[in-house]
């Protein structure tokens, strides 16, 4: 039972040890990358434990439930955490190879602890107020990592970051306090039941408050906007993490959200929203000219996939979601972390500066093409499983907007993820860096960094686990979403805890 | 009571968006306060009437109290919102030690799709060489330098 709780505390207290540890970069490192490799451990056992005993629930401090926090794991959240821990652990390991934890005061990797537990304490949590305490937690976290430079440009676009999500925050602390006004309770089990006795209007009104706020986090249409403006001028590793995890934890609380509260009248906004996103985010990669600006752009354009799956709202559609974003997290960090293995070594990551790296770095251009291939749909990549279960709900559930808006965004992605290919990995650059004008001067392959490149192979070769697993993953996931449709199970663990 | 504790979390809800909207990254600070504290008063307010006694008497059980629950929620609201208020103005300031300036600077995006749409409808006007010139805010040097026509 306790499993539940310790992908959150192991990341907190060594957190605080590796904050005390400043002086010994070598103490620290170990401390951290340990207690992320543990918490990924025990997120593994706690996987396999829901997967054979069912939902656990823990309430935590001897408090009945609806009083004391509770803390669930379903086959869904049990199934992000493990995505997501993996990804933290090789960022991790990516960040230490390139030395970006070495700089004073170290406190790079101490907050960066306190965000795995925050992402953690986001899949987990049963309670909505403890939701918002678990943003917080991950949310300072993010923004110290994305200022922690504190260069102009940082804290330029930092600024904007973090008002959006202090904004968001609040609205988020005001709803909560509107749901425990209306129903007299913020435990999500006792919130389904209790949510129902409500008139429509009211459950109208707090619902789609609820996801107007989650939908900020997740960066869907039309609050997209701060997501390509404030990723890019982070530390690489922090890009990637960033990428990967934080809009997804506002997707997974979309999708937690919309099994708590019935919404059916409000689906039409979930469909207009998705179909707009997926567009509007692929059409903004198309006119960008900074590789990391384009993969920022198509984050926007893959949440609205997720969201797609959550929209079609059957559970078929819900298996498409969850599916989409396990193999979405793992692919997109590995996009980001390529991008920063081509940064490191010419120096840019602009377009037009880039040129011919198929011949002058082969393993790049080897390791940027799998989840390239991937992210487009292209099979047999898990994007390809992901986009073929979220668009045969599509057509199943007969939501053909969704459908055809999905179908021009992947043609889309396509072409942008072809631009990034010409630009960077065929031709020549126009006006090549020193360092790209050194290695063709030379004929010699540009110099390759061993623990970044062999973390970001890694993270690779793990993106290539959910197609070759592809009929457990998506059995997984199709008991994950009938268990988000019927929230019975869920309420009677949390009875129990 | 509750009405007028309804009315005063609206006027703190406007007064914030008002300050928000501004362009001086103080004000946006103040803003954000005042929204935090909105909805700090909100959470008390939806906890019931005020005036009950806080704790369970010794032949009570517990109906006559206050809930308990919200005093819990804004307090760790407020501590939140205390830590999230510091760390702004340490960015605020930062800014302004970088800056010389307290104002929001304009999002480059935004200025060159506006250049854009000056320049396709003929009335691009050159950039007035005193005016302070966006592009030099880009940390690296593979920024755009001029407007792509």
């Amino acid at each position: 039972m306790t499993l539940v709780v310790l992908p959150v505390i192991i990341p907190l207290v060594a957190a605080g040890v590796a904050l005390v540890s400043q002086q010994s970069l070598l103490t620290q490192r170990v401390v951290a990358l340990g207690a992320n490799a543990g918490a990924l451990g025990t997120a593994i056992a706690l996987l396999a434990q829901v997967e054979s005993d069912g939902i656990q629930a823990q309430t935590i401090g001897g408090w009945p439930a609806g009083v004391g926090i509770t803390m669930v794991a379903d086959l869904a959240s049990a199934m992000f955490l493990v995505v997501s821990m993996v990804v933290l652990v090789i960022v991790q390991w990516f960040a230490v190879g390139q030395g970006v934890d070495a700089t004073h005061p170290r406190i790079g990797q101490p907050v960066y602890l306190v965000l795995s537990a925050g992402v953690a304490m986001s899949f987990l949590t049963g309670d909505l107020f403890n939701l918002f305490v678990a943003f917080e937690v991950m949310l300072i976290a993010s923004y110290v990592l994305l200022t922690l430079g504190a260069g102009a440009a940082q804290i330029r676009t930092g600024m904007t970051y973090v008002v959006i999500n202090i904004l968001a925050s609040t609205l988020l602390l005001t709803t909560v306090g509107l749901i425990y006004g209306a129903t007299g309770t913020v435990n999500m089990a006792e919130l389904v039941t209790r949510f129902t006795e409500l008139p429509d209007d009211t459950q109208l009104a707090l619902g789609v408050l609820l996801l107007a706020v989650f939908a900020i986090k997740a960066a869907l249409f039309p609050f997209f906007f701060w997501l390509p403006d404030s990723y890019p001028t982070a530390p690489v590793a922090v890009t990637a993490v960033f990428a990967g995890l934080l809009t997804k934890v506002g997707v997974y609380t979309m999708i937690r959200a919309t099994t708590i509260l019935d919404l059916d009248e409000a689906k039409w906004v979930l469909v207009m929203a998705a179909s707009v996103t997926m567009v509007v985010g692929v059409v903004g990669a198309i006119v960008q000219s900074d590789m990391k600006r384009i993969l920022s752009f198509h984050i926007i354009s893959q949440v609205g996939y997720m969201i797609m799956g959550l929209a079609i709202g059957t559970v078929a559609g819900l298996t498409g979601a969850v599916l989409y974003v396990v193999h979405h997290i793992p692919v997109k960090t590995a996009l980001f972390l390529v991008g920063g293995l081509i940064e490191r070594a010419t120096g840019t990551a602009a377009l037009h500066r880039l040129g011919g790296l198929v011949r002058r770095a082969p393993i790049f251009a080897a390791l940027f093409a799998i989840p390239a291939l991937s992210l487009a749909g292209i099979p047999p990549f898990s994007g390809f499983l992901a986009k073929l279960a979220v668009i045969a709900a599509g057509l199943e559930a007969e939501e053909y907007i969704l459908v055809a808006a999905s179908l021009i965004a992947s043609l889309l992605t396509i072409f942008s993820m072809s631009k990034i290919w010409a630009g960077v990995f065929w031709g020549t650059a126009d006006d090549p860096t020193p360092a790209m004008a050194a290695a063709d001067e030379n004929d010699v392959k540009l110099p390759v960094d061993r623990v970044t490149t062999a973390a970001t192979a890694v993270l690779v070769a793990a993106t290539l686990v959910v197609p070759v697993f592809g009929g457990t993953v998506y059995d997984l996931a199709e008991r994950a979403a009938l268990d988000l449709l019927d929230p019975t199970n869920y309420i009677e663990a949390v009875a129990g805890s | 009571m509750t009405v007028a504790l309804a009315m005063l979390v609206a006027w703190l809800f406007a007064t914030g968006t008002y300050l928000l909207l501004q362009r001086a990254l103080t004000r946006i600070v103040l803003g954000l306060g005042l929204l935090a504290h909105g909805s700090i008063l909100l959470l008390i307010t939806v906890g019931g009437r005020a005036g009950d006694p806080p704790l369970v008497g010794k032949d009570d059980d517990g109906a006559g109290i206050a809930a308990p629950l919200p005093q819990a929620f804004a307090l760790t609201a407020i501590v939140i919102g205390f830590g999230m208020t510091a760390f702004l103005l340490a960015l605020a300031y930062r800014s302004w030690v970088g800056t010389n300036d307290d104002e929001v600077q304009d999002d480059l995006e935004d200025r060159r799709v506006a250049r854009q749409v000056a320049d396709d409808e003929g009335h691009f006007r050159e950039p007035d060489p005193d005016e302070d010139e966006p592009w030099d805010e880009w940390d690296d040097d593979d920024a755009p330098t001029e407007v792509p026509k």
